[in-house]
């Protein structure tokens, strides 16, 4: 293990390492610790300049209250699920199936179908802007949660692609030759033999594009406009211009819109970070 | 389908369907990611060569949006803080390193502080900016706060024309550090535990061992770190539009940004000059796209 293993190293550096550590974290966290604090204080600790000190009094229930009441943030929240569940289970479906094509079978044009989809999603999507904009224009889907959808799988597919092939072909080969003997179609392989192996992979990805999808704000605010169909990273900005100057409510309202992707990562992890860091190790 | 009641067609998809398959399960996909992904990347190009509001008769102007962004000095701008920021993103990837290697023990409690480091890639871009704003605000910001306690004078990072573009690098560090130290995580537990005893025994310590022996087992995760963080450069695009909104005075805008502003918002509808700022973006993008699948295809073939 790299760097040595704290336990065999000098008493003193042990005492050092252990107060470093969650000092280290709370300096990092800082910017999110205060905004934290920001959202439970009263109103009039802004007036007063009492920014950095602590809550005058605890207001977190009215501040927080004042978010899911006194604003269109619920609407926001509703739409920003409306966007992302479909989104995931389009572009797993769809990607399952694309990696399948691509981890199984050989044929010439393999390898660059695949390298299509890694190239696509290496793009900078701005590129994409204004002809998907029209696009969606034209089919009548602009301004709804349906446009945007169908541009998040279609544009997602391309790092779902990359991720399944690669897990396929990291499974045993010989369990479809197996089956391919016995004279199973190949349908059946796919839908007996292959997808219940890819239940972590579906995992990890599922998760990965929950946050990436709930987290998206560009394309949120080129395909979508107004509270009906808007996500809420959208819609933090209008929330913002609704309650300019409030700090206590923009960092209620920042922390509620955060909330739905941290839950995620916390509940399933594991998952996560194997989504994340495929590749990283040989 | 037909081949199912017909006896002779049934045949002929049995002596096929493994040819066949593949494009069936493609279809869809493919489908999907031609539309909306590839066709606009050509339709991008061929739109840069028109003026076009978006609504009305599109106009061919040939090559004069080139020429016109030739002229501009917001594109240089522009040109200038993408450098910028490509530069200086990469910092992301030995910080994460630091990181990773700080929090490399087992210690109690451990992996709640990975997972709490980690914590800034999971929120959205819109609040790291809404965050950092306050955090650089000239009138109560912390940062200035701690300046002050310094003894040195306030900056305001957002409003001026020469630290905006760093001070919203520094904002999108935080997450993009968190994510390469994610990897780098992952890439230490699997370093050789064996080679590490070697080195030991060879007397390698320190800033030796990490040199000779620890960053070369981690190639695959610098690669990746390599590859996001310059992806994450030139999408920067939500940071600024929070924080800034391109000021002031668009010094802090880059070629996505300034695109967007010339395509969708109020400054008008010229969807012929955003399309050309966007293969300007895409040519720069292109060159890393070509190393990055040229290192992919090498490692296809020595499988």
């Amino acid at each position: 293990m790299f760097p040595t293993p704290i336990e065999r190293t000098r008493r003193s550096w042990q005492i050092t390492y252990q107060t470093l550590l969650p000092l280290a974290l709370i300096l990092w966290l800082l910017p999110l610790i205060a905004v934290a604090i920001f959202s439970v204080k009263p109103d009039a600790d802004f007036a007063n300049a009492n920014y950095w000190g602590w809550p005058s009094s605890f207001e977190g229930f009215t501040n927080y209250g004042l978010v899911f009441t006194g604003s269109d943030m619920p609407q926001y929240l509703l739409n920003s699920f409306k966007i992302t569940i479909p989104t995931v289970i389009g572009a797993v479906a769809l990607s399952c199936m694309t990696g399948f094509a691509l981890g199984i079978y050989k044929f010439r044009a393999n390898i660059w179908i695949f390298f299509m989809f890694v190239a696509g999603n290496f793009v900078p999507f701005q590129i994409l802007m204004v002809p998907v904009r029209d696009l969606t224009l034209q089919l009548g889907l602009y301004n709804t949660i349906t446009g945007l959808v169908l541009f998040h799988i279609a544009f997602q597919t391309g790092f779902c692609t990359l991720f399944m092939r690669n897990f396929i072909r990291a499974l045993p080969f010989e369990l479809i030759e197996a089956a391919r003997v016995e004279g199973v179609a190949e349908w059946r392989i796919f839908w007996f033999v292959v997808l219940p192996l890819m239940k972590p992979a579906i995992a990890a990805l599922s998760v990965l594009i929950f946050t990436f999808i709930w987290n998206d704000y560009f394309w949120a605010i080129v395909l979508t406009q107004g509270v009906e169909s808007q996500p809420v990273t959208a819609g933090i900005t209008s929330f913002n211009a609704q309650y300019r100057a409030a700090y206590h409510l923009m960092s209620a309202g920042s922390i509620v819109a955060a909330l739905p992707p941290v839950a995620m990562f916390f509940m399933m992890q594991k998952h996560f970070i194997a989504g994340l860091t495929l590749g990283a190790v040989k | 389908m037909a081949y199912t009641t017909d006896g002779h067609q049934t045949s002929w998809w049995h002596r096929n369907q493994q040819q066949l398959t593949p494009w069936l399960f493609l279809a869809p996909g493919n489908l999907f990611f031609l539309f909306y992904v590839i066709f606009p990347i050509f339709q991008s190009f061929n739109l840069s060569l028109y003026e076009w509001d978006g609504l009305g008769e599109a106009e061919f102007v040939g090559l004069y949006n080139y020429e016109e962004l030739y002229w501009d000095d917001a594109f240089y701008t522009s040109l200038k803080n993408n450098v910028i920021w490509l530069v200086l993103y990469l910092a992301a990837i030995p910080a994460g390193l630091f990181i990773a290697l700080f929090l490399n023990q087992t210690v109690t409690g451990i992996r709640l502080y990975k997972s709490l480091f980690f914590f800034p890639f999971v929120i959205s871009q819109v609040v790291v900016g809404l965050v950092f704003t306050w955090f650089y605000d000239p009138t109560f910001g912390i940062l200035n706060v701690l300046l002050g306690s310094l003894g040195l004078p306030p900056i305001n990072v957002l409003g001026d024309e020469n630290w905006v573009t760093i001070g919203i690098i520094v904002a999108g560090l935080w997450p993009q550090t968190a994510y390469c130290m994610i990897l780098y995580l992952t890439g230490l537990n699997a370093v050789d535990p064996e080679q590490i005893e070697a080195g030991r025994l060879d007397g390698a310590k320190g800033w030796r061992m990490l040199w000779y022996i620890i960053i070369p087992q981690l190639r695959p995760a610098t690669f990746i770190a390599f590859v996001v963080t310059i992806i994450g450069a030139l999408r920067s695009f939500d940071l600024i539009s929070i924080m800034t909104n391109g000021g002031p005075f668009g010094a802090s805008r880059v070629l996505s940004f300034y695109m967007f502003e010339v395509a969708l918002s109020e400054y008008g509808f010229r969807m012929g000059y955003g399309a050309a700022i966007a293969v300007v973006l895409f040519l720069i993008m292109l060159m890393f796209i070509a190393y990055f699948l040229w290192s992919m295809y090498k490692e296809e073939k020595a499988r």
